[in-house]
């Protein structure tokens, strides 16, 4: 899931990461729709390949988030919409005749783009990541990071990891979910130094010292994406992409599933959620701890 | 006499010089007095910058000035920012330049756009700019006009986020809140993060959107027709890089063996003052150079004259609503008292010696005197005449007779005495 206000590069950086057409730009749209009044949610799948594995692609994008006037609860139809995720797969878990493999339509992951004003986060940003660090994995990403010369990105990405951190923030890799000390000492690292990665995005190619590369051509020079002196693209891509996709699954399924799921059942007092008058009519299911699926 | 030939005509010749200073008065030397004087008054300029923070309005306006007015400033932290109301902040410095003071005051707007909860950010600074008009207003329609400070916005930037597609709503609600009472110039902001293609079509989209809601923004003067080509290409120029697509920065960098102001990059420097990199040189030279002063007589013709219309108007029908008020205006209109009455009132006023002038439709005044009551016109007018007087003397101050009563008057042949015309009350 990729959630920002609007222009902050999400469509291209997805399709770049992802090196096809998944995400529709929104400078694509017919000039007369208007900026949404509420926040959509709309999700695309594809189905990519490499290498011969197989993968399917959801990419959920959140136009219009932060883009009123006034953006209180903006985060609501998004929170929502996790939860119903949570609340399908659940259901389907505690189905009498359930299928092998449960369909996942949960959000395992939801890039954060931050505007990259060089002064500090904004109170928008703070409210959204504090609702949502609870109920998925968050990873912030400093959008267009070509604004910002090497100090004052330095800097900038102390003030928000300290602000992050003030705030009580746990964004993904958490530091909690560590479970053995190779993983603490090298996310540790990903954490204190990296994150949160400035990015810079693009789909064009360029001719540079005799290669072909994804960048961005200005009169001053051409921005490389792939080259680690410009940005960090490439540590976000080997991050989400190479190191923790599977990482990224299992927390959002054994971690904030479960916290999800446990909520529910509490609140049920002990009983799964029935689909209404059906759940009245069957026999309730002791409350015994559902085997994780896989 | 050297300085007049300078402003002579065009179409002398030296053949006509002979005959033009038989014809030379010598008033063409103006130009150079009002020039000498202005400069010992020195000038000044207000310029308003508004925009979300970060978006580089204090480097922008460092790098336009070279001055520094923000050198202790304290960058608030996103949580201390939530509960934040939009201020504003004042910063004045005096700057010279070959003898030319400048008195420029930079009104600076923190916190706009910032919190989640934008409903409105516009209005402490709308209620700036018309307090300002207020204050000019008042000081204008006052005795002593000598030293009047002359505080209103003549020019405000507004900044407009490179990172959107566009204005925002935010951006649409603060330009339709003040475009009719100051100049608002709006600039692309951080325009280095954006590809030339990019910044065209960001351009575009910004003129439509701003046609499209009818922000009226400030609109540079048409040029003479007898302006030279060069003149008006510059000009032509000018308009159709509007909005400006501006980079600011604090910094001397070096390029190409130059020192310059711009910003360093891993993949390269952008130069402030390069007009391929970004619009600064084009904005510097429309706010400084060329039309400076154009801001501010569209600010005192345009906007100022418009406040003051809307203010009197308020004014007038606030009055015309509440008739029983004083008008300091006089309403309706004196009629000329005839012959008859003239006399009469010459003859009372000796008597009286010269203190009270009474109406001499008695119960007029008597009707005047107790608005409420129901008075029977008195059987003789002498009688009437000097009962009146003695009411009169009598009463202690009376507020001036209303228009309403005036026509309650029974006729007696003489014209009702009419508000605020020639008596004169206690």
């Amino acid at each position: 899931m990729s959630k920002g206000q609007s222009g902050l590069g999400k469509s291209t950086l997805v399709n770049t990461l992802f090196k096809s057409q998944v995400s529709r730009k929104a400078s694509s749209w017919n000039r007369e729709e208007k900026i949404p009044k509420t926040v959509e949610i709309k999700a695309i799948g594809h189905v990519i390949e490499e290498g011969g594995v197989k993968m399917k692609l959801t990419v959920i994008d959140t136009p219009g988030f932060g883009d009123q006037i006034n953006n209180e609860n903006c985060w609501e139809p998004i929170e929502k919409y996790i939860n119903e995720q949570y609340e399908k797969f659940l259901k389907e878990e505690v189905n009498i005749a359930r299928k092998k493999r449960i369909p996942d339509t949960r959000v395992h992951c939801c890039l954060y783009f931050i505007s990259p004003t060089g002064h500090s986060l904004r109170p928008l940003d703070l409210e959204f990541m504090k609702h949502l660090s609870k109920v998925v994995n968050i990873i912030p990403v400093i959008a267009k990071a070509d604004t910002m010369t090497l100090e004052e990105k330095s800097e900038f990405k102390q003030r928000v990891r300290k602000e992050l951190e003030v705030n009580g923030i746990e964004f993904y890799p958490q530091k909690e979910f560590d479970e053995d000390l190779e993983d603490k000492t090298e996310n540790d690292k990903i954490r204190q130094e990296s994150m949160p990665f400035a990015v810079v995005g693009s789909d064009k190619e360029y001719q540079v010292n005799g290669k072909r590369v994804l960048g961005r051509k200005t009169p001053w020079g051409i921005i490389e994406v792939e080259n680690l002196n410009h940005c960090e693209f490439a540590l976000l891509r080997d991050f989400v992409i190479r190191t923790h996709l599977q990482d990224l699954k299992e927390v959002t399924h054994n971690i904030h599933y479960e916290t999800y799921r446990a909520k529910r059942l509490n609140d049920n007092g002990g009983l799964p959620p029935g689909e209404g008058l059906l759940g009245s009519v069957l026999p309730p299911v002791p409350a015994t701890p559902c085997p994780t699926a896989e | 006499m050297s300085t007049g030939l300078r402003y002579k005509s065009k179409l002398a010749t030296p053949e006509d010089k002979q005959d033009i200073d038989k014809q030379y008065v010598g008033f063409a030397t103006l130009p150079n007095q009002v020039h000498r004087k202005s400069v010992k008054k020195g000038f000044d300029f207000t310029l308003m910058v508004a925009g979300e923070s970060g978006l580089g309005k204090s480097t922008l306006v460092h790098s336009l000035f070279l001055t520094d007015l923000y050198k202790d400033r304290k960058l608030l932290s996103a949580e201390e920012r939530i509960r934040q109301t939009v201020e504003i902040l004042k910063h004045t410095v005096d700057i010279e330049e070959k003898g030319v003071k400048l008195k420029l005051t930079i009104v600076d707007t923190p916190g706009f756009g910032d919190a989640v909860n934008n409903s409105e950010c516009w209005k402490p600074i709308t209620d700036y700019v018309d307090q300002q008009f207020e204050q000019y207003f008042r000081d204008e329609s006052g005795l002593n006009r000598k030293n009047i400070q002359d505080n209103r916005v003549h020019c405000c930037l507004y900044f407009i986020s490179p990172f959107g597609h566009g204005l925002r709503p935010v951006d649409v609600g603060f330009m339709k809140a003040l475009h009719e009472k100051v100049n608002i110039v709006p600039l692309i902001a951080k325009a280095d993060c954006l590809v030339p293609s990019e910044i065209r079509k960001l351009k575009e989209r910004i003129r439509e959107e701003i046609d499209k809601f009818g922000i009226h923004v400030y609109q540079f003067p048409e040029c003479d027709s007898d302006e030279d080509e060069d003149f008006k290409q510059q000009d032509r120029e000018l308009k159709e890089s509007a909005p400006f697509a501006v980079i600011g920065s604090n910094t001397v960098v070096e390029a190409k063996g130059q020192r310059v102001r711009g910003r360093l990059y891993p993949w390269g420097i952008v130069e402030v003052e390069n007009q391929v990199h970004c619009d600064f040189v084009k904005l510097r030279n429309m706010l400084i150079r060329t039309h400076m002063h154009d801001l501010k007589d569209v600010t005192c013709d345009v906007h100022y004259e418009n406040y003051r219309a809307h203010c009197i108007q308020q004014m007038t029908s606030k009055l015309t609503q509440d008739s029983r008020m004083e008008s300091p205006i006089p309403i309706l209109p004196l009629p000329t008292p005839d012959a008859e009455t003239e006399k009469l009132i010459r003859m009372k006023d000796e008597e009286v010696g010269g203190g009270v002038r009474v109406s001499r439709a008695g119960p007029g005044l008597l009707s005047f005197l107790t608005p409420f009551s129901m008075l029977s016109p008195p059987p003789a007018e002498a009688h009437a005449g000097n009962a009146a007087e003695d009411e009169a003397a009598n009463a202690g101050p009376v507020t001036p007779p209303q228009p309403h009563i005036s026509r309650d008057l029974p006729p007696l042949g003489m014209a009702p005495p009419t508000p605020g015309a020639r008596w004169a009350w206690t």
